[in-house]
């Protein structure tokens, strides 16, 4: 097994565009769920309405791109005051089912026959980011250290992806550390004491899912960029649970969380992924048992485990303090 | 604090033998999953490809080239599906044959035949997709053809449609109740959201297709080999509430902690069952084909009848089973307030093992039911879940009553809407009836509002 | 001031609705009801304003319940209410605070993960930086929130927690946090007080000096209404007791004639005749 291989596939994973797009998700999230404990488990709709805005506006209505990605803005926006106005005033348990059902609906109404003329339909949506990459400044090639390589284009991606990470990283900062913030976290605490104060707790968490999903949807648009193809099926409910993951196991309610967690995380699975598949490959592991079809799955599989196993022993996740924890009641 | 030092010990030791216990099974029937023979297992791209009325279309050629290169060849099979291994990770050109399309079909956009900068990560096995449209569509593709959800001009009656369709939707409903039904008395008692449930029902479905359908398995009559999942569902309830909920509440877990492991838990569940079961869909070998009975404007296949009866037999039991039994009293009185029951002698801890029990086997049940109406695959519970959602909090969270009439609307509403709308939204529907119900009835169904003070 | 109160209030009939000369709060027909049981029916209460009202009545009296109704907390089956002569009906409850009538918890709410400066600093009014834009542009409201904090250090200072001033707020003991809601409320500089059993749990040296300050601050035209089981602490702090019994208002009058009143004594002193009155406070 050729592990410096391996390690350099998990290096690639955990800094490329991917762990940048989902970065970016579990800023929002870490919004929503870190700082204002709201259960939102839709986080991958704001990213389909953001990643579809761009992809719908260029690839049907020959809009710019950065008119595009004003429009995915704008869903997000449109989407967080349509979902948060019903449920944001009921119990976090039905705002997070109203959430996840709310995702699934969007993808089934976007992967629908009915929507193919706007969306594309099971086959989405290709080739609309041209005019972000006409202006990549790195001259074709590849770039890196080592077998950690990348391609211009990659590269290119990176840079707006790690880009809008740092930004959307300073921009939390700068909420969070401020009475606005304040509110934000009390609210996470008590709402009712928020209340008795004087906050009108509803607009707060109404601002918190816009702005959260707003970040959110620029994860959405990053991921298809990259790809340079929009397909409603990569907008699953199980894309949530990807970005929960990383952001428990990065530590939520912390301003670098997301970030670290979305590399972390990346670097572990791309790990496990490519062990896998060379262990399977030097026939390590039976193929009657794991064959390179189920390889994908158990990828999914670890995460779940993963998931569990740091909630049950780590629930502060890398950065979160173990005091903390304990102090919250929920 | 050292108390909870060793009381982590003792969950890391009972998690280990809770996934001890899931790989074994794992491996067990493993060799019935026939590993799909596949020789690559690094990069690749692949993908179907299907014609304007979304069939699959044979004996296309596709290419992969790199900066002009050949890098290989592959022509569609009869399900339409191609696949090229790739050497490494890096940039690729995909373009299919156009000469080799049938006349019938247009690659969607000029020039859509040939896709550039393929990116490949590591490792991935990328799908691509060439949309294909009729050739005089190549602009605007407008006509969905293959969508349209039942025949319309030729067909039955609409009355006749419409009351098909709302048998199936009662069907389906009563089979949502089954498996609703334990998912609300469980959060009932214990506060849980248990995300896990759709994998209860997945895996009662899988242990009654092993023991009847599999190659590997022994091949039980039907009736037998769900006798057998429910009893394996409940064990399984009864395991998870004894191995993982109940030491996880003793710990003071808090309950959304609870709820995002129950998350975790399905994740891990669910493609442990992909990769034991595979992602092809299989059915029951009993009561497969069978003829309609015909009775004023419904018609049903006795299958279907069975199905309903033993659904609502079901349900009325577990109803009777609440009203009139000393545990059923209990349960209702730990849902109702807990500590109240714990100090009026109620021994919460067996109720809350009886209702994981009772969850799991019902669960299991439903699973069986709903892999024999439609089909057995890896995906049905989660599916299935997102309706129990809908369903239980329709009906007021918590309620079992409320669960049982909120199944039915879900599933009602699902099958109604394929009169109007097509099929492959029935779920979308039946879920836009919960926000809109949420939308209108903010508070009315969550039954009590909690107090302040 | 002291004398002017006690003095407009002495006038008053001592008989369950009674006017006032001036109420800040006027409560008509307020009933909330469970299910079958009337936890609140009040057909008519007033409130002096500038005044100490004490609540008094047994366990499960409803006075909870009528905290949540007249703050906006819990909607009432029926009734109307008004506070400084602004209808409150239907008004939710972050704005019933914003007009100066704020309550505290009988099961307290410390905020758990902020500091107890955070919970004092959160309380201030009309912030600034509490606007999603505004927050993001330090000079607009660092100047106000330098204020605050002095502010809330006084506060703390005053009720002994300025010790604690970095710690969790869910850290505290329960009668810390007792004493840290009442300052979060005050911090608000409200117009009108509503305490849940403020002092349950609080050591009687300073829930003494506490009183001795909320009477201060009465005498600075604040409005005081606390719940409060401890009859030696309602007899030498309220000016007007208020006793509730199933929900109705069966008394009212001077603390001195409370005691004497027959109805009183039935519901409430009646029932723990041979057991003194004594705080009693979960968590
Ligand atoms: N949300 C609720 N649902 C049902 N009953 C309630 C609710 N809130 C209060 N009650 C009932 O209303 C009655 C009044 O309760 P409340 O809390 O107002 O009493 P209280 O006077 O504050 O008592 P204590 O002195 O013990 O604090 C009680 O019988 C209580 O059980
Ligand atoms: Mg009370």
């Amino acid at each position: 097994m050729d592990f410096a291989a391996i390690l350099s596939a998990a290096v690639t994973g955990a800094i490329g565009p991917v762990a940048a797009a989902y970065a970016l998700a579990a800023i929002g999230l870490n919004i929503h769920f870190g700082y204002t404990g709201l259960l939102n488990f839709g986080q991958v709709a704001f990213m389909l309405v953001g990643a579809y805005g761009v992809a719908i506006s260029v690839s049907v209505f020959g809009l710019s791109l950065w008119l595009g990605v004003l429009v995915g803005v704008l869903c997000a926006i449109v989407l967080a005051l349509l979902l948060g106005a019903p449920t944001l005033r009921l119990r976090s348990d039905y705002l997070a089912i109203a959430t996840i059902a709310a995702g699934e609906i969007l993808r089934l109404f976007y992967r629908s026959s009915y929507a193919e003329p706007l969306t594309g339909g099971v086959f989405g949506l290709q080739r609309f980011a041209n005019e972000f990459y006409e202006l990549n400044p790195f001259p074709a090639g590849e770039y890196g250290i080592g077998s950690i390589t990348f391609s211009n284009r990659d590269l290119w991606v990176m840079v707006l992806g790690w880009g809008l990470v740092a930004l959307a990283t300073v921009f939390v900062y700068l909420l969070i550390h401020s009475p606005w913030g304040r509110v934000i976290r009390s609210i996470r605490e008590d709402e009712n004491a928020a209340r008795s104060l004087g906050k009108n707790v509803y607009v707060y968490k109404l601002q918190s899912l816009i702005l959260g999903g707003v970040i959110g949807s620029f994860g959405g648009m990053v991921m298809v960029i990259n790809t340079q193809s929009a397909n409603p099926d990569s907008f699953d409910p199980v894309v949530t649970f990807f970005v929960y993951t990383l952001l428990v196991l990065g530590g939520a309610g912390r301003i670098a969380g997301p970030l670290l967690g979305a590399v972390v995380f990346w670097f572990v699975v791309v790990f496990f992924d490519a062990l896998l598949r060379q262990a399977i490959a030097a026939g390590y592991i039976s193929s009657d048992i794991i064959g390179a079809p189920q390889a994908g799955a158990v990828r999914f599989a670890l995460v779940g485990l993963g998931l569990l196993l740091l909630m049950v022993f780590r629930p502060q996740g890398i950065l979160g303090r173990k005091e903390e924890m304990v102090l919250n009641g929920r | 604090m050292d108390s909870g030092r060793s009381g982590s010990r003792r969950l890391a030791i009972r998690l280990l033998l809770l996934l001890a216990i899931g790989l074994l099974s794992a491996i067990l029937p493993a060799t019935s999953a026939a590993a799909q023979d596949s020789e690559q297992n690094t990069e690749s791209v692949g993908g179907t490809i299907r014609g304007p009325d979304t069939e699959p279309i044979p004996d296309i050629q596709v290419m992969v080239t790199k900066n002009g290169a050949p890098i290989g060849e592959d022509t569609t099979d009869a399900e339409g599906t191609w696949e090229i291994p790739l050497p490494e990770p890096g940039s690729y050109d995909v373009a299919i044959d156009p000469d080799s399309l049938p006349d019938s079909a247009v690659p969607r956009e000029q020039g859509g035949e040939r896709l550039t900068d393929v990116q490949i990560t590591p490792g991935q096995q990328r799908i691509v997709i060439f949309p294909l449209v009729n050739p005089n569509e190549q602009s605007d593709g407008d006509e969905q053809q293959g969508s349209t959800p039942t025949p319309q001009q030729t067909g039955p009656s609409f009355g006749q449609r419409f009351a098909d369709a709302l048998l199936s939707g009662i069907e389906y409903g009563s089979v949502i109740a089954i498996c609703a039904v334990g998912l609300s008395l469980i959060f009932g008692t214990t506060k849980l959201i248990n995300f896990a449930h759709g994998e209860l029902v997945t895996i009662g479905a899988m242990v009654a297709f092993f023991l009847n359908a599999a190659a590997a398995g022994p091949g039980i009559q039907l009736i037998f080999a769900a006798i057998l999942a429910v009893v394996a569902g409940a064990l399984l309830g009864g395991l998870l509430e004894r191995g993982l909920w109940r030491p996880l509440r003793h710990r003071g877990t808090g309950r959304i902690n609870l709820f995002i492991i129950s998350i975790g838990l399905s994740l891990l569940l669910r493609h442990v069952i992909l990769i034991i079961h595979g992602s092809r869909p299989g059915s029951y070998t009993d009561y497969n084909i069978q003829e309609q009975l015909e009775f004023g404007p419904f018609s049903a296949a006795p299958r279907d009848l069975s199905i309903l009866a033993i659904a609502l037999l079901t349900l009325v039991g577990v109803a009777t089973m609440l009203q009139r039994t000393r545990i059923g009293t209990a349960i209702r009185a730990v849902s109702d307030d807990r500590d109240l029951a714990e100090t009026s002698g109620i021994d919460v801890s067996r109720v809350v093992l009886t209702v994981w029990i009772l969850g799991g086997g019902l669960a299991a049940l439903g699973g069986v039911l709903f892999g024999l109406a439609e089909v057995v695959a890896w995906d049905m519970g989660f599916k299935l879940l997102l309706l129990m959602f809908a369903a239980i909090i329709l009906g007021g969270l918590g309620s079992a009553y409320g669960a049982m009439v909120g199944s039915f609307a879900v599933g009602i509403v699902a099958h109604l809407s394929t009169l109007w709308f097509p099929v492959e939204l029935q779920n979308a529907w039946a879920l836009l009836v919960l926000i809109v119900v949420l939308l209108v009835r903010p508070q009315g169904i969550l039954g009590r509002k909690e107090r302040v003070g | 001031m002291v004398d002017e109160s006690t003095a407009t209030l002495s006038n008053v009939a001592a008989e369950p609705g009674a006017s006032k000369p001036d109420p800040i709060l006027a409560a008509d027909g307020v009933r909330r009801s469970f299910g079958g049981l009337n936890a609140v029916d009040v057909d008519h209460l007033e409130l002096q304003r500038g005044a100490i009202t004490a609540l008094i009545g047994p366990n499960g009296a409803g006075k909870t319940t009528l905290f949540n109704v007249l703050t906006g907390f819990d909607r009432p089956s029926a009734g109307n209410w008004s506070f400084a002569g602004t209808e409150l009906r239907g008004m939710a409850a972050h704005r019933v605070a914003r007009l100066g009538m704020v309550r505290t918890f009988q099961l307290t709410k410390a905020l758990a993960r902020l500091t107890v400066l955070e919970n004092l600093q959160l309380a201030a009014t009309n912030q600034r930086g509490e606007g999603m834009f505004a927050s993001l542009v330090r000079p607009l409201w660092r100047g106000q929130e330098n204020r605050y904090r002095e502010l809330a250090d006084e506060l703390l200072a005053r009720f002994r927690l300025d010790h604690l001033r970095e710690a969790h707020a869910g850290t505290l003991s329960g009668g810390q946090r007792k004493l840290l809601e009442l300052a979060r409320a005050l911090m608000t500089r409200p117009r009108m007080l509503m305490l849940d059993e403020p002092m349950a749990g609080v050591n009687p040296a300073l829930a003494q000096s506490l009183l001795e300050h909320i009477t201060s601050l009465r005498d600075e035209g604040m409005t005081v209404c606390f719940v409060e089981h401890d009859m030696d602490m309602v007899m030498t702090t309220s000016d007007w007791v208020v006793c509730l019994a199933e929900g109705s208002v069966i008394a009212e009058g001077p603390p001195r004639a409370i005691g004497a009143n027959p109805a009183v004594i039935d519901a409430y002193l009646g029932k723990h005749h041979d057991e003194p009155s004594s705080p009693e406070q979960p968590s």
